[in-house]
């Protein structure tokens, strides 16, 4: 795949702080791609970055192989969607999708059809004369969306662009956003702060820490193979149980007081010195409470502490012993299954294949 | 339904009373008087009430009222026009690159208000004067051998003086609007590939049009009316209505006609400012 942007060890300091730390990525053509990450990270300032509105200290931003050093925010092949959408109030909505139209040397009608395709594609057809105080939060958007477009850029930057939405126009923008993506095949680069956005809508998540990255995965692959404790948690929910690991040719023994002893293929151990100390996560999805077979062995005792009831799903919080903390459970719930109490007395059994651990 | 008023609604009228008074006493009543004195007439010591048009006619025909009317419109939209051009990079400069520092620019713009106005204008003379700063620095400097006549008692000075003067009025309103642009905008007009001059004429100028707009009028209204500037630095070609005006309340003894130059000058800057206005609102219709 052709890497359309490209990041090479970038540093970005604001006086004393360090908000991008040293960063490499690499971004490929057509691809919908997130920098994630808790807020005060630097995702923006990455994006910013890209963008042109910020210089980097060192390093180099690359795109289509191109040197973006010293190249204006206005001569780079990128637009940006603002957070909050920066619609120009004087402008109507097609005045607003046209801005960038200006220097393009363009006849009216030619103007006039291209403003009326993007309006199409971003669904606003006929506000053409709308102003643009008298839209809604999801039409700003749209439009921001239809302005940035229009120009065919290389790279699409978007920052939390639905954050301050209501939750079901952000779902709904969710698959929106992302089906525009596949239509336009422009490469989008998001930023995000919400979890379940990025994994849904991106092709590949780029987990930010404190001006670091520290993960670069497809989304199934952050949340089944997170490379630290924080990506892990920072993604979803998981159980983490101290143990005791040491390698053993291509595998890594382990061993627990309630988990037992067992193996775990080297992939989904990280961190370099697996002796002695690990740390082992399990998803609460991959606990099953009361299964009707599995070897009696592998039973573990627990007590129901909490009960949190979510339609589709069951969150419990179990007891297994004094020296670990609760598991998180999660069952799928359909009509008529067993209902747990609180203080029941369960047996739990883990699928331990899917178990990783992190180590160091 | 009974027509009453609730708590609330007499609680406003009792805290408005006090005000609508003092101003219907001393805005309403004099502008009231006026406007009777100027349908009278003036006969030596008394007062004709016989309602007239004759000093409007006056005011119209004469050839010295027009010269003086149009003088002072030329005077003050020109000391308008400057003001705004000169305060606009002033405020631009506090508002987009003042930093942490804009209260201190704001409040080092406020410092010739210390002084008052009738001094700073009074330097002017000084600056300006036959054996003035500026003739005696020319001279000094040996690019001159004779001082400059031109510089003082024209209508020109009256423009400098007034440009000066009223900056701050400018500055203030034009700093307002420019702080109100969301800095995003901006990056978003470069982001769709503004170079910096579109910017300003794409985005900066028609968004901070109401502060310039507001601006002018500030400046524009008080200034045809001033009689103090032309007064001390406008030499005889620089006279201006309200000089005249007071001529005929003062000396001339001319109350009813003075009184028809102060309504007619009243409905000329009316008129113009409601123009201004109206463009205003055609501007900022989209708001
Ligand atoms: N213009 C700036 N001046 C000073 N500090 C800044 C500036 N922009 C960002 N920062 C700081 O850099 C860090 C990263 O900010 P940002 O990139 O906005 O984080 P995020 O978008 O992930 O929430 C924060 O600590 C923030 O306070
Ligand atoms: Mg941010």
């Amino acid at each position: 795949m052709i890497n359309q942007v490209e990041v090479k060890n970038v540093y970005k300091n604001f006086g004393d702080v360090k908000a991008v730390d040293g960063v490499s990525l690499e971004i490929s053509q057509g691809q919908f791609f997130s920098l994630l990450g808790p807020s005060g990270c630097g995702k923006t300032t990455l994006l910013r970055l890209i963008a042109g509105f910020e210089m980097p200290n060192s390093g180099d931003i690359l795109i289509d192989n191109k040197s973006m050093d010293g190249i204006a925010p206005n001569l780079r092949p990128t637009n940006m969607v603002f957070q909050n959408y920066a619609i120009f109030p004087h402008l109507n909505v097609a005045e607003n999708v046209a801005y960038g139209l200006r220097k393009k040397r363009l006849s009216k009608d030619e103007k006039l059809e291209m403003i009326n395709k993007s309006l199409e594609l971003v669904g606003l057809s006929g506000l053409n004369n709308r102003s643009s105080n008298a839209l809604s939060g999801g039409q700003k958007q749209r439009v921001a969306l239809a302005r940035a477009l229009i120009l065919k850029p290389k790279v699409l930057l978007l920052d939390e662009p639905l954050s301050a939405l209501d939750k079901k126009l952000r779902e709904q923008m969710q698959s929106e956003l992302r089906h525009l993506q596949r239509v336009v095949g422009i490469t989008f680069i998001l930023v995000t702060h919400d979890q379940e956005e990025a994994l849904t809508m991106s092709d590949k998540v780029a987990v930010m820490f404190d001006g670091k990255v520290e993960q670069i995965a497809s989304p199934r692959e952050l949340y089944e193979r997170p490379s630290s404790k924080r990506v892990a948690s920072f993604i979803g929910t998981m159980n983490f149980i101290d143990a005791i690991g040491s390698k053993s040719g291509e595998k890594i023994k382990v061993e627990n007081r309630i988990l037992g002893k067992f193996e775990l293929p080297q992939n989904q151990v990280s961190g370099n010195h697996v002796n002695n100390k690990l740390t082992l996560g399990i998803r609460p999805e991959l606990i099953s409470i009361n299964p009707r077979k599995s070897k009696s062995a592998d039973f573990i005792e627990g007590e129901i502490e909490e009960i949190s009831y979510l339609g589709e799903t069951t969150y419990y919080k179990i007891i297994c012993g004094k020296d670990i903390e609760p598991l998180n459970v999660l069952t799928q719930n359909s009509f008529g299954q067993m209902n747990y109490k609180v203080g029941e007395k369960v047996k739990l059994n883990i699928d331990k294949d899917n178990i990783v651990g992190f180590s160091g | 339904m009974k027509f009453t008023f609730n708590n609330d609604t007499k609680k406003g009228w009792r805290l408005l009373s006090i005000p609508f008074i003092f101003s219907l006493l001393l805005l309403a009543a004099p502008l009231t008087m006026m406007f009777l004195l100027s349908f009278w007439t003036q006969d030596y010591l008394t007062l004709d009430k016989t309602f007239t048009f004759k000093n409007y006619i006056e005011a119209a025909t004469q050839p010295v009222y027009k010269l003086l009317f149009t003088r002072s419109l030329i005077i003050s939209l020109t000391a308008t026009f400057f003001t705004v051009l000169l305060a606009f990079p002033m405020a631009y400069f506090i508002s987009f690159h003042g930093g942490e520092r804009k209260a201190l620019w704001l409040f080092l713009i406020t410092i010739p208000f210390w002084t008052s106005y009738l001094i700073r204008m009074f330097l002017w003379k000084v600056i300006l004067g036959y054996n003035g700063v500026l003739n005696s620095f020319l001279i000094w400097l040996e690019m001159i051998t004779e001082p400059l006549t031109f510089l003082l008692y024209n209508a020109n000075a009256v423009v400098l003086a007034l440009t000066h003067g009223w900056a701050p009025f400018a500055i203030l309103p034009i700093f307002v609007s420019l702080e109100k642009i969301d800095r995003s905008l901006l990056e978003a007009s470069t982001d769709l590939g503004d170079s910096a001059i579109d910017q300003f004429f794409r985005i900066i100028l028609p968004l901070s049009a109401p502060g310039v707009i507001g601006a002018a009028l500030i400046i524009f209204i008080p200034t045809v009316g001033d009689y103090i500037t032309p007064k001390l630095v406008g030499g005889t070609d620089g006279l201006m209505i309200a000089n005249m005006i007071q001529v005929q309340f003062s000396k001339a003894n001319n109350a009813p006609l003075a009184a028809a130059l102060s309504v007619s000058s009243l409905m000329i800057v009316s008129f113009i400012s409601i123009v201004f206005v109206l463009f205003n609102r055609k501007y900022l219709r989209r708001y």
